[in-house]
């Protein structure tokens, strides 16, 4: 007999990410600080996905996200999909393009920016340098790689 | 017409136009020969050094005074609440922006000055904030090229030394890639050569550039050697011993340049620029110090008048 049973339980409303790389889906977590919410949160670690590779899954329910919110995953996730669930459809799906900027996510790599024991909240420019991914930080206005940016968290 | 300055925090010289360049540039030119001791009658200037700076602070401080106004402020951060109650940048900048009409600052930080464009109620001047931005030097460098050549266009600018690390130099290149038809020459240790983000900036930007070992290659065909330190310590002594030669300037080095050539330099210079060099009609980083007086005149001037 066929197993139809879902891994992860259908949500009625919501958002799901799917397809996070095994092992990103809980800085994702932390990062976007997704559990500060009281509506139910289900997560996935390493749930089987195609070709024998795994995968992460985040689903919140009854709550919005916006493309451009979305898109803030691009540079932990860029092969993630956001999908916005309505009575148990999926009414849109996000393919993850990269966004002009990401805010209050990553702390600037500088350890002498001034953004470290300020007030105020990273902000870097994204670009695309030579097929690179580079993050410029607004304040220091030092350029890094993805790379180097992602991986302190 | 209000002056597109008046009232703008002046941070980074990515953030300017090439009009608010030329702007400065020119009115820096206008109060050379025709000093205007009243553009800033009864305004307060706050001038806050949280680190040393010789010729930032003084001619800042000469150019306020030259222009009727009043200068508060520090020249080092030991004294203040920042250092000694640790108090955020940003409540300081908060609390003396509210005393003075502008805030001029130099900080170790990078980053500083934008965070204190950020709480100010009033034109924040970025004096330099750790190694990042130094805009008013470039406004000098500029102002200096400018008076020399007659031009910001069409340039052959050679950059000489520490290309990784200066400042100076990643601005300046910067500033004159908003000009038409300017040609730079970078000429550095490969271990100092310009940072692969400032080239892919000046390729995307349509910006001809290259590559040499000598200055005596290039020194024919240009009209700016902007000469800058190569800092010894960033090299073992042997391997210093045997690159330097490259990056000192003497005289003879100079000839066979065009009349038009200039060498500028930030300054402080150490040996980079032997002496020699002083007493030719090429030298002119003494002219280009005294030029910072007149540069920032001309911004703050720009920055706290409508018209002028």
């Amino acid at each position: 007999m066929k197993d139809t049973k879902m891994q992860v339980e259908a949500i009625c409303n919501g958002y799901v990410i799917d397809h996070i790389p095994a092992g990103q889906g809980v800085k994702i977590l932390r990062l976007f600080n997704l559990t500060d919410t009281n509506q139910r949160v289900t997560v996935g670690f390493n749930l089987p996905a195609n070709k024998g590779t795994s995968k992460d899954l985040i689903k919140v329910e009854n709550t919005q996200i916006s493309k451009s919110q979305a898109n803030q995953l691009a540079l932990l996730a860029p092969d993630a999909t956001v999908n916005e669930i309505q009575d148990f459809d999926v009414i849109n799906k996000h393919k993850l393009s990269l966004p002009d900027e990401v805010e209050n996510v990553f702390p600037c790599p500088n350890s002498n920016c001034i953004t470290h024991g300020e007030p105020v909240n990273s902000l870097f420019k994204i670009r695309k340098v030579k097929e690179q991914i580079a993050l410029k930080c607004k304040y220091c206005e030092k350029t890094f790689t993805k790379e180097l940016v992602t991986a302190q968290v | 017409m209000i002056n597109p300055l008046f009232n703008k925090h002046v941070i980074s010289v990515g953030d300017m136009t090439r009009d608010e360049l030329e702007l400065i540039v020119k009115t820096a030119s206008s109060l050379k020969q025709d000093p205007q001791p009243t553009l800033l009658k009864e305004k307060v200037i706050a001038s806050c050094f949280f680190e040393a700076s010789t010729r930032t602070r003084l001619s800042f401080e000469t150019a306020i005074q030259r222009l009727g106004g009043t200068v508060i402020g520090f020249d080092n951060a030991g004294n203040t609440s920042l250092a000694k109650k640790g108090e955020t940048l940003a409540d300081s900048v908060s609390v003396i922006s509210s005393y003075a009409d502008a805030f001029v600052m130099r900080h170790p930080q990078e980053g500083s000055a934008r965070l204190a464009s950020e709480f100010s109620n009033i034109p924040v001047i970025n004096g330099g904030d750790g190694s990042n931005q130094h805009p008013t030097q470039t406004l000098l460098d500029l102002f200096s090229i400018y008076e020399t050549q007659g031009s910001l266009d069409n340039l052959n600018i050679a950059f000489v030394g520490d290309l990784k690390y200066g400042r100076t130099v990643h601005s300046l290149a910067q500033a004159l890639a908003k000009f038409t038809g300017c040609r730079f020459h970078f000429i550095s240790p490969s271990a100092l050569a310009m940072p692969d983000y400032i080239c892919a900036e000046l390729e995307e930007q349509g910006i001809d550039f290259s590559v040499h070992g000598t200055i005596e290659e290039v020194i024919p065909s240009i009209d700016i050697l902007y000469m800058t330190r190569v800092q010894k310590e960033r090299f073992d002594e042997t391997e210093y011993q045997h690159m330097k030669a490259s990056y000192i300037l003497t005289a003879a080095v100079l000839e066979g340049a065009k009349e038009n050539l200039k060498v500028l330099h930030p300054l402080p210079r150490v040996d980079e620029i032997t002496t020699d060099v002083d007493k030719t009609p090429y030298a002119y980083y003494f002219q280009q110090a005294e030029n910072g007086v007149y540069a920032r005149e001309a911004l703050l001037a720009l920055v706290l008048n409508e018209t002028i």
